[in-house]
């Protein structure tokens, strides 16, 4: 599996997810609306203004979550040296989710009123706030194996802390409210426009240019953080600089689609058993993966129920799990 | 030559390393010994400078430890530490490659692919390249870390001397792998330009093999010197509660220790 060969199969699954959906364009109807809209024309009929103005940019926006989702992964169980490690996990996604019920339940009685920023800005500074929180808490002087674990447990017990969070705020919220954040919970792309695609993009493409600079460090850092040390690696400065890529990538990317699972842990894994666990293969790798599989899922979303869709989290854990699980027995990739 | 003056080190409030002060001279292979807890793993980290000092200095040919580099000290200075885990399965070729990372950018030369290969050579695992290190035994999985390791430094620098730090280097070994890699280690150490300080606790194997020991006891020097000065029935009773029976070797001339409990207790 080459970089080259996936980002291919990206291609491919991007011009299907753009073909298919709850209504199919030709390729003909996909090349008028294109050039009726590159050609500047105000007065585009309505099926293609729907192709240009929600079916491409959902498009670009899964490719670029569904990067930001497996890039978060690649560097989190990189630097945590675990691979049980979610993007998620120091406090980000279920921060951003309970920025997101907040927002559903008290958003009404608040004067703020951001239009549809409200929403993602809510749900991107509860995913800062509570990464903030967890690393503000785990924070001790001591270094090395101990303050990792300290980070990966005060993570735990924080996104603990906010799904009750979540749970009380869904308890007490009425319909359709509380519909809203189970929904947001699930995962959704529907809200997809072109100032979504412009700010996740901003922070994809932000993390992953540092992110594939750390590659070389992170690598050294699988046989342990002195030996990492010892091989000129400044590993506190890499810590704190590739959780903050994360956080920027997860948070950002979040705020726009609701928590969506499963698709940072398992990208890593799929390449590691394909490739091996270098780190200058892994970012670039997971991050066209990672638009793959989600674009992936956001068409099984979108077409098995048509008109209406699945929440595409239910997507990504369903057909993830069974080859998640497939691929870690059928290989001494565990050993 | 590397000097550590001073050097206190201290965690829970209680001083592992304290007032330590020695010179490890190129040219040499320099064992630590010690009981348990006696600060051995301590002092070689902090040698190593993966540990700062709370007091007193380390210097690499006169220099400051603290004033060089990350970059600079690990082109010159390997260290192996005691029970590395791997955290991803990695094929052999590639861990060993990894000693070769101060050295290069983005991509190996081909300079840092023949030193693989040669230290690869030199240990005895150039057969295993291809496997993964998680399938290898623990004793080979050690030999590979070997390898690793002296990649770092397997070749002269043209202006300044090369530091090896071995801590507790023949766990997992069988004892001709023991012999065998401490064999190694001399002739790697007899290079004039290199300094090589290791840990270990086997006392007849250091006897054997080191040209200067130092024996520390609760954080502190308790002897300093040519292995026949430093292990005397009295220090070892000192460090170890044991009391030994010299005899001599008939195959090396030199001394062999064998032990009994401390009677005194």
């Amino acid at each position: 599996m080459s970089l080259s060969l996936l980002f291919l199969l990206m291609v491919a699954i991007t011009v299907a997810s753009i073909r298919y959906g709850a209504m199919d364009f030709s390729v003909h109807d996909m090349a008028a609306a294109v050039w009726g809209k590159l050609s500047g024309r105000s007065d585009l009929p309505l099926d293609q203004r729907i192709f240009i103005e929600l079916r491409v940019p959902r498009a670009i926006l899964c490719l670029l979550v569904g990067a930001c989702l497996g890039v978060g992964g690649t560097l989190m169980q990189a630097l945590f040296r675990n691979p049980i490690v979610e993007p998620g996990l120091v406090g980000t996604s279920s921060g951003a989710a309970f920025g997101a019920a907040l927002f559903y339940v008290f958003g009404a009685l608040v004067k703020v009123n951001l239009g549809g920023w409200t929403l993602p800005l809510a749900a991107c500074a509860g995913g800062v706030l509570s990464t903030y929180l967890v690393f503000v808490l785990a924070h001790t002087k001591e270094q090395g194996r101990s303050s990792m674990l300290r980070l990966l447990l005060t993570g735990l017990a924080i996104n603990a802390l906010f799904m009750s969070g979540i749970g009380f705020l869904s308890y007490i919220a009425r319909d359709p409210a509380a519909r809203s954040i189970i929904y947001w919970n699930l995962g959704t792309l529907s809200g997809a426009d072109w100032n979504s695609v412009l700010v996740v993009g901003i922070a994809t493409v932000g993390g992953l240019v540092p992110a594939v600079a750390f590659a070389k460090p992170l690598n050294a850092l699988m046989i342990g953080e002195d030996e990492a040390i010892a091989l000129g690696v400044k590993v506190g400065r890499l810590k704190w600089t590739v959780l903050t890529i994360n956080v920027l990538m997860v948070a950002t990317a979040t705020a726009f689609t609701g928590v969506i699972s499963f698709v940072g842990l398992i990208v890593p894994h799929i390449l590691r058993i394909a490739r091996g666990p270098d780190n200058r293969f892994l970012i670039l790798g997971s991050a066209l993966l990672g638009a793959t599989l989600l674009s992936v899922a956001d068409l099984i979303a979108r077409v098995s129920l048509r008109p209406a869709e699945l929440p595409i989290g239910i997507v990504t854990a369903v057909v993830g799990v069974p080859v998640f699980v497939s691929l870690l027995r059928s290989r001494e990739y565990l050993s | 030559m590397l000097t550590a003056s001073n050097l206190v080190f201290r965690a829970g409030g209680r001083a592992l390393i304290d007032h330590v002060s020695a010179g490890f001279e190129p040219g040499r292979l320099h064992l630590i010994l010690g009981p348990n807890g006696a600060g051995k793993s301590t002092l070689i980290r902090l040698l190593a400078r993966l540990l700062r000092p709370a007091e007193g200095a380390v210097s690499y040919d006169g220099k400051d430890a603290a004033r060089w580099t990350e970059r600079d000290l690990a082109q010159r200075r390997a260290v192996l530490s005691q029970a590395i885990e791997v955290s991803f399965s990695i094929p052999v070729r590639e861990l060993v490659l990894m000693g070769r990372y101060p050295h290069f950018g983005a991509r190996p030369g081909a300079a840092d692919l023949e030193i693989c290969n040669e230290v690869m050579s030199f240990f005895d695992v150039t057969d295993m390249a291809d496997r993964n290190y998680g399938t290898l035994s623990g004793g080979e999985r050690q030999r590979v870390q070997f390898a690793r390791v002296l990649a770092q430094i397997w070749r002269p620098l043209e202006d300044t001397r090369r530091y090896l730090f071995l801590d507790e280097p023949l766990t997992f070994l069988d004892i001709h792998h023991q012999i065998d890699f401490m064999e190694k280690v001399r002739v790697f150490a007899t290079q004039e330009d290199v300094v090589v300080i290791g840990v270990v606790h086997d006392l007849n194997l250091a006897v054997q093999f080191a040209s200067r020991l130092l024996l520390l006891h609760q954080g502190r020097v308790l002897a300093d010197g040519a292995p026949e000065e430093v292990l005397t029935a009295e220090h070892l009773r000192t460090a170890f509660s044991v009391t030994p029976v010299l005899l001599t070797n008939p195959a090396t001339g030199k001394a062999h220790l064998v032990f009994e409990g401390d009677k005194s207790r």
